[in-house]
């Protein structure tokens, strides 16, 4: 049922998650896991060219170091001669789905979702995401302030900041960038830090990526002084096509084809 | 994937979720979390001896280290001990923890240290010793041993720094002499039988039990004795040895670990996997410490270092290999051995071996060309010395053609960057020897332009500092001032060689290390005094401040002078002399003198043996795999002195019995 081989490479979209203690490692951290993981894996990715061959793995925005997320992405470029996860995942129909082993090979907290082949003529994770959802845990305000000052920023044509670049400040209007933002009102798990329960608030966010990633730091630095972070989970990362805001790849396998999905569903 | 995490049984809470609130704030907050592939997540209890294993240097440093990882899993296979481990806390977020009164902690189950019944230091390098105080600080344990309550934990140190133990034998309950995988479990076994201690006297029993171990010195049980300013005699106490010896693994085939090497989800040094291949040395380098108290040689059998190289990189992920030892191109059958790794169809040809130190060789070079295949890098050699006049007397004996040929070898099979280690302020130097060090530099650069436009010829020089259990424990050690007058030299005398760049180490650093590294029981106040001074991470260049050490000497009435520099003679009473790694004092005294005379020595694996004690007083022998030595390898091995007697060496496999 496997087309014959495809001229161009083939990708593979990954979409996971990473939450708990290993929300503590760094982008760079999190590429040598998935390096790892892919090498113990025996998934055929690609290796480049050159004087220091390396995977051929592409991974979406990077995560700020302390931030969770529910939807990370990376592409794999599969070897060639390779079109999908057919020949070499699904061989054993008693193997775990890929996700699952993908998962066991890497750190606890790191749980692949789903894995899926782009839409044919996508663009890199990097240049398709547009923006990103947040979930943010704040304190330091009480609500009734935090609410106000969300309003304003809201209601206000520019936000601007300092920003340091190249050893010099600069200002620049993080305002465009904020394309949605709104206090909730639920009460949700115990905060990191002791604080009263009236200066707890949730905040949900979508930040735009372009023309660069605006990180909820910098949102909550335009709040002004006195909210502070406790902990930061991206929900979403969504791209703009045709008007119309979908995400990469969903964490069911959808949008993004069914290759895997329907790999993974024979073989489990 | 390891198994879920099981919090621990008893009733001590994880300092988690404290410890989760200041990561926020904190630079590389992953040093913090464990979690590592590997890492074990053990339950207390049970009458188990808790083990707290410490590295007294920031987490990224201490990960790797083997010696560690080797007990971490020997002691959580053992039903009756568990271990856990912990790193020293980086500046920032060790005044986080202050601040929100937060522990030292485990990076495991993040327990407290006060829950384990165990806290033990690996001592790798002597500037790390104020680290060791503020770790027990921050642990809440008295950082003097005769201050500590019956029931705190025992404090616990080994490693290379330990041969001598007197700089903190103001602070360390026991230090174990030695290697460690057969004596741990001895130690285990006598906590076990007094832990808890629950009175004064209880405490002290299980101290005198622990002296009555071989290789382990107890420092409350020996009294030094100064006359005029200087130690005279440390003397025993009733049942504890008059020297401790060090303790010896004869057969590294016994011991294939660590077998789940960790991987850590950060970066670390050293971050890949690492199989070491032998331990020992008996080139007899006479500055190296490491050389001098590890022997005899014992070789790791061939098939099981490709075992444990193919188990470890099929379960790591990893795409390098280093293959471990104080000098592994003297491996037997080296070259078969990386061609086999290389070549492993399981690796997929995508694995690279790296060999932490390179004999100066063009054989050596050809070694390195064929792992080089999968990715390049620079070489590194180390003459550690610029004339052969002065490598006669370190012992280290490579001729300039070795060292050209081998430089030849390396620009000539593609390498642009070469690296030469040297020392400076050895024994006998004169301002020629180091302005030779511009010369072979100079050199080298040539023959690479022979075959490259551009290449980089990096002399990186150290300062010398004499270590006990050397020959060269007796040397004096040159000053701040000199070294860097001797720096100066070098520079304007490589100012204008093309392609020759001198990097050195920090003199002043080199002083305190000299501090550290020979000083007696006194020495201890001193390193309290910088510590409470604020000076931790010495090691660190942005931390390390040498008038932190020169104000806590002079508060103790001691001088660099006295500590430092001066040369001791052979009837002084070294501060180490009750520890012995199996070397006669004898034998070093004349391999001092003869160093002095400008004489050389051979490589005892191949050629005579010197009596130097180690073989005879330990009972064991040089295994090693092969009666000749490596191809090519005469060089360096002193084969062109004069050759008698016969070999005194073990062929791998034709002595085991279990």
């Amino acid at each position: 049922m496997t087309p014959a081989a495809p001229a161009a490479p083939t990708r593979l979209r990954v979409r996971y998650s990473k939450t708990g203690k290993v929300r503590f490692t760094s982008h760079r951290d999190v590429v040598r896991m998935w390096e790892r993981a892919i090498r113990r894996s025996g998934i055929p990715v690609a290796w480049s060219e050159g004087y220091s061959p390396h995977l051929l793995l592409s991974f979406g925005h990077a995560l700020p170091t302390g931030a969770e997320s529910l939807a990370e992405y990376l592409d794999l470029t599969l070897a060639a001669g390779v079109s999908g996860p057919e020949p070499w995942a699904a061989a054993d129909a008693t193997r775990a789905p890929l996700t699952e082993q993908l998962s066991a090979l890497l750190p606890d907290g790191v749980d692949v979702q789903a894995i899926a082949a782009p839409p044919h003529g996508s663009w890199s994770l990097q240049q398709e995401v547009s923006s990103c959802s947040w979930n943010l845990e704040v304190f330091g305000l009480a609500a009734e302030e935090l609410a106000s000052r969300v309003e304003r920023l809201l209601a206000a044509p520019t936000a601007l900041v300092e920003r340091e670049r190249k050893g010099r400040t600069a200002p620049d209007d993080l305002r465009p960038a904020v394309l949605a933002l709104a206090v909730v009102n639920r009460s949700g798990p115990e905060p990191v830090l002791p604080v009263a329960r009236e200066e707890r608030a949730r905040l949900e966010a979508e930040l735009a990526t372009r023309p660069r990633g605006v990180r909820p730091r910098e949102l909550l630095e335009v709040l002004g002084p006195g909210v502070r972070l406790s902990r930061a989970c991206r929900t979403q990362q969504w791209i703009e096509r045709d008007g119309i805001r979908v995400e990469p790849l969903t964490a069911d396998g959808r949008e993004a084809g069914t290759v895997a999905a329907h790999a993974d569903r024979r073989a489990s | 994937m390891d198994p879920p995490q099981t919090p621990p049984s008893d009733a001590t809470p994880s300092l988690w979720p404290q410890v989760e609130a200041l990561l926020l704030g904190v630079q590389k907050p992953a040093r913090y979390i464990g979690g590592e592939q590997g890492a074990r997540s053990p339950v207390h209890g049970g009458g188990r001896i808790a083990w707290l294993l410490c590295y007294p240097d920031a987490y990224e440093v201490g990960l790797p280290n083997q010696g560690l990882q080797i007990l971490y899993e020997l002691l959580n296979d053992r039903g009756d001990a568990l271990a856990e481990r912990a790193y020293a806390p980086w500046v920032d977020m060790e005044s986080a923890m202050r601040a929100a009164g937060v522990p030292l902690f485990s990076v495991e189950n993040h327990l407290p240290a006060r829950a384990f019944d165990v806290v033990a230091f690996n001592l790798s390098a002597e500037l790390v010793y104020t680290n060791v105080l503020n770790m027990l600080d921050l642990a809440s344990v008295a950082v003097r041993s005769s201050e500590r309550a019956p029931h705190d934990p025992i404090v616990v140190a080994g490693g290379h720094c330990a041969f001598n133990p007197e700089p903190l034998a103001d602070f360390v309950d026991a230090f174990v002499i030695g290697d460690g995988e057969e004596v741990v479990g001895e130690l285990n076994e006598v906590f076990a039988a007094h832990r808890p201690t629950a009175s004064p006297e209880a405490r002290d029993d299980l101290l005198k039990a622990l002296a009555g171990i071989p290789g382990v010195y107890v420092p409350a049980r020996y009294l030094p004795r100064y006359e005029g300013g200087r130690l005279v005699a440390v003397e025993p106490m009733e049942g504890a040895p008059a020297i401790v010896e060090k303790r010896t693994v004869a057969d590294l085939a016994q011991w294939p670990y660590p077998r789940r090497q960790l991987v850590p989800l950060t970066e670390v040094v050293h971050d890949r996997l690492n199989v070491e291949v032998f331990r020992g040395c008996t080139r007899g380098c006479r500055f190296c410490q490491a050389g001098m108290i590890t022997r005899p040689v014992r070789e790791r059998p061939a098939s099981q270092v490709r075992d444990m190289v193919g188990e470890g990189i099929a379960r790591t992920g990893y795409d390098e290999v280093a293959l471990t030892s104080l000098s592994t191109a003297d491996y037997s059958g080296i070259e078969q051995l990386v061609g086999d790794v290389i070549g492993d169809p399981r690796h997929g040809g995508r694995v690279s071996v790296s060999l932490p130190s390179l004999r100066v060789d063009a054989f050596t070079v050809g070694t390195a060309a064929q792992i080089q295949r999968v990715r390049r890098t620079g070489l590194t050699f180390a003459p550690e010395g610029g004339t052969w006049r002065m490598r006669k007397v370190i012992n280290k004996l490579i001729s300039e053609e070795d060292l050209y040929s081998a430089v030849d070898a390396a620009f000539g099979q593609g390498w642009r960057r070469v690296k030469l280690y040297f020392l400076m302020g050895l024994p006998t130097e004169r301002d020629e020897d180091v302005t030779a060090i511009a010369e072979l530099g100079a050199r080298c650069a040539e023959i690479g332009h022979r075959y490259h436009r551009a290449v980089t010829v990096v002399a990186s020089v150290g300062g010398f500092v004499p270590k006990p259990q050397t020959p060269f424990q007796w040397s004096s050690q040159d000053t701040a001032a000199e070294l860097h007058r001797k720096v100066a030299l070098l520079r304007s005398a490589a100012k204008a060689v093309r392609g020759l760049t001198i990097r050195w180490h920090d003199p002043e650093a080199s002083v305190a290390e000299g501090i550290t590294s020979r000083g007696d029981r006194r020495v201890g106040a001193v390193i309290e005094r910088v510590w409470r001074a604020g000076g931790t991470f010495q090691e660190w260049t942005e931390r390390f401040d040498l008038r932190l050490w020169e104000e806590a000497l002079a508060a103790e009435g001691l001088s660099l002078d006295e500590v430092v520099h001066r040369a001791r003679d052979r009837d002084e009473r070294l501060p180490w002399a009750h520890v012995s790694a199996g070397l006669h004092p004898d034998f070093l005294w004349d391999d001092w003198q003869e160093a002095l005379a400008g004489g050389a020595v051979e490589d005892c694996r191949w050629t005579p043996c010197y009596d130097c004690g180690a073989c005879t007083g330990l009972g064991v022998e040089h295994v090693v795999a092969s009666p000749v030595p490596p191809a090519g390898g005469s060089q360096g091995t002193g084969q062109d002195l004069e050759q008698a007697g016969r070999i005194p060496v073990h062929l791998v496999g034709s002595r085991r019995s279990a």
